[in-house]
């Protein structure tokens, strides 16, 4: 082909997940090569295969890049305060328990300035269905070290390299009480749509990881190449371990990424605990409420 | 005929070359063509060969590339 300008769309159609998406925001914020919008594209195939209402879903995610799905997804969503996602959709979920409640943010988010609530929606087993797009970084905020940060790199707050210990959060989480916890890279798109499918089937508290490059602030900076060259890593290094001890599934810079379904168990949810201890209490004074109307 | 087809929104892409790598049919080249952001967008370097399968779409942090399958194309055709 020529080296002209090529502007209009090479043949025509409409992408599959279009609908999902708020179109007339594209092309959105995300760097070339970032895997923030391979997830999203996971998601939305998930949303479209489990032939889930989408009026009854509610998406919520905290600030990040990754908090920006919040504000590129065509369903009720929710762009909340840093850390605070799981809180939000704690009382989205609890106030109108038909919602099928999705958190949706990034490692930073969801494990260091959230991490508090992080277990403890999992100890309560809260029915959330938490997607981490994990990163290894705090990356919209110039690349600092996050508690998932891997030992040895190279990071704006950390030039010599970390030295701190990181969080395995599949073994955080299980350890919490999570009920259904899973992890992939953004080149397992397939087993991705399909846990997440798997996720809406669960009650409880569900945990997706999902390590996905940050080519402008973890790569460049560790010399690990671009989005590409990331992707090519997962293919080569990752192993596929259902049912993996989740003790065992730590991650390093450049060495193996134990992915599969680590944990699929069922417990009570907390409003299930909450119905039983009430009805136990108050017998007949207790009158559920089916969803909360602002008047 | 072929099995499916490619569409690419060129002003969507980024030049990551994911849709390109994972594509299991090697359809797709980046081409050394321009966006009118200066990004070179994939085209299909060999049609004939797509199965439709969208892999490449579900690949694509743009969203800028999608696939159908042909209706009426029997499997077998390539
Ligand atoms: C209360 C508060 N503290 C700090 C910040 C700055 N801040 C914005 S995003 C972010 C980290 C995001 O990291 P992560 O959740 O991993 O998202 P990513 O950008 O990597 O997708 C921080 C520290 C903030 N917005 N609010
Ligand atoms: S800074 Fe990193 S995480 Fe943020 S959009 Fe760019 S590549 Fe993605
Ligand atoms: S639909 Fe499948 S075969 Fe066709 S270009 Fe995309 S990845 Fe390749
Ligand atoms: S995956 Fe998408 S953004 Fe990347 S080169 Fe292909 S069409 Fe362009
Ligand atoms: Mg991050």
């Amino acid at each position: 082909m020529s080296d002209r300008l090529i502007t209009d769309i090479v043949n025509a159609g409409v992408n599959p997940v279009d609908h999902i998406l708020r179109t007339d925001r594209m092309p959105h914020i995300w760097c070339p090569g970032c895997g923030i919008g391979t997830t999203v594209n996971s998601f939305a195939r998930a949303l479209i295969d489990s032939k889930i209402d989408l009026g009854s879903l509610a998406l919520v995610s905290g600030i990040g890049c990754t908090g920006r799905v919040a504000g590129y997804v065509k369903l009720d969503s929710f762009h909340t305060t840093h850390g605070r996602a799981i809180p939000f959709a704690t009382g989205l979920k609890l106030a109108n328990p038909k919602l099928n409640v999705v958190v949706y943010s990034g490692d930073g988010d969801l494990s260091a300035i959230g991490g508090n609530h992080l277990i403890h929606a999992a100890r309560r087993n809260i029915d959330l269905k938490v997607i981490c797009v994990n990163n290894l970084i705090y990356a919209m905020t110039g690349g600092q070290t996050a508690p998932t940060t891997p030992g040895h790199s190279t990071t704006s707050t950390n030039p010599y390299g970390t030295f701190e210990p990181s969080f395995n959060l599949p073994h955080l989480v299980e350890a919490a009480g999570a009920v259904y916890v899973a992890r992939w890279t953004t080149f397992h798109v397939r087993q991705l749509a399909r846990s997440i499918g798997e996720a809406f089937q669960k009650k409880g508290f569900s945990f997706i990881e999902v390590i996905s490059p940050c080519p402008t602030l973890y790569q460049r900076r560790n010399k690990l190449g671009d989005g590409l060259d990331t992707m090519k890593y997962y293919k080569e290094k990752s192993k596929v371990r259902h049912g993996a001890p989740t003790g065992e599934v730590g991650l390093t810079m450049t060495g193996e990424i134990i992915v599969g379904k680590f944990v699929d168990r069922d417990r009570p949810d907390y409003q299930t605990m909450m119905r039983t201890q009430y009805c136990e209490s108050l017998g007949e004074r207790f009158v559920e409420q089916e969803e909360m109307v602002c008047s | 005929m072929a099995k499916g087809r490619v569409s690419i929104v060129v002003e969507h892409c980024k030049s990551c070359g994911f849709c390109v790598e994972f594509c299991p049919s090697h359809v797709l080249a980046l081409s050394s063509a321009f966006n009118s952001k200066g990004y070179h967008p994939p085209h299909a370097v060999h049609p004939e060969k797509c199965s439709g399968c969208d892999l490449c779409g579900m690949y694509c942090p743009d969203f800028a590339i999608f696939a159908t399958k042909t209706p009426g194309a029997k499997e077998g055709d390539k």
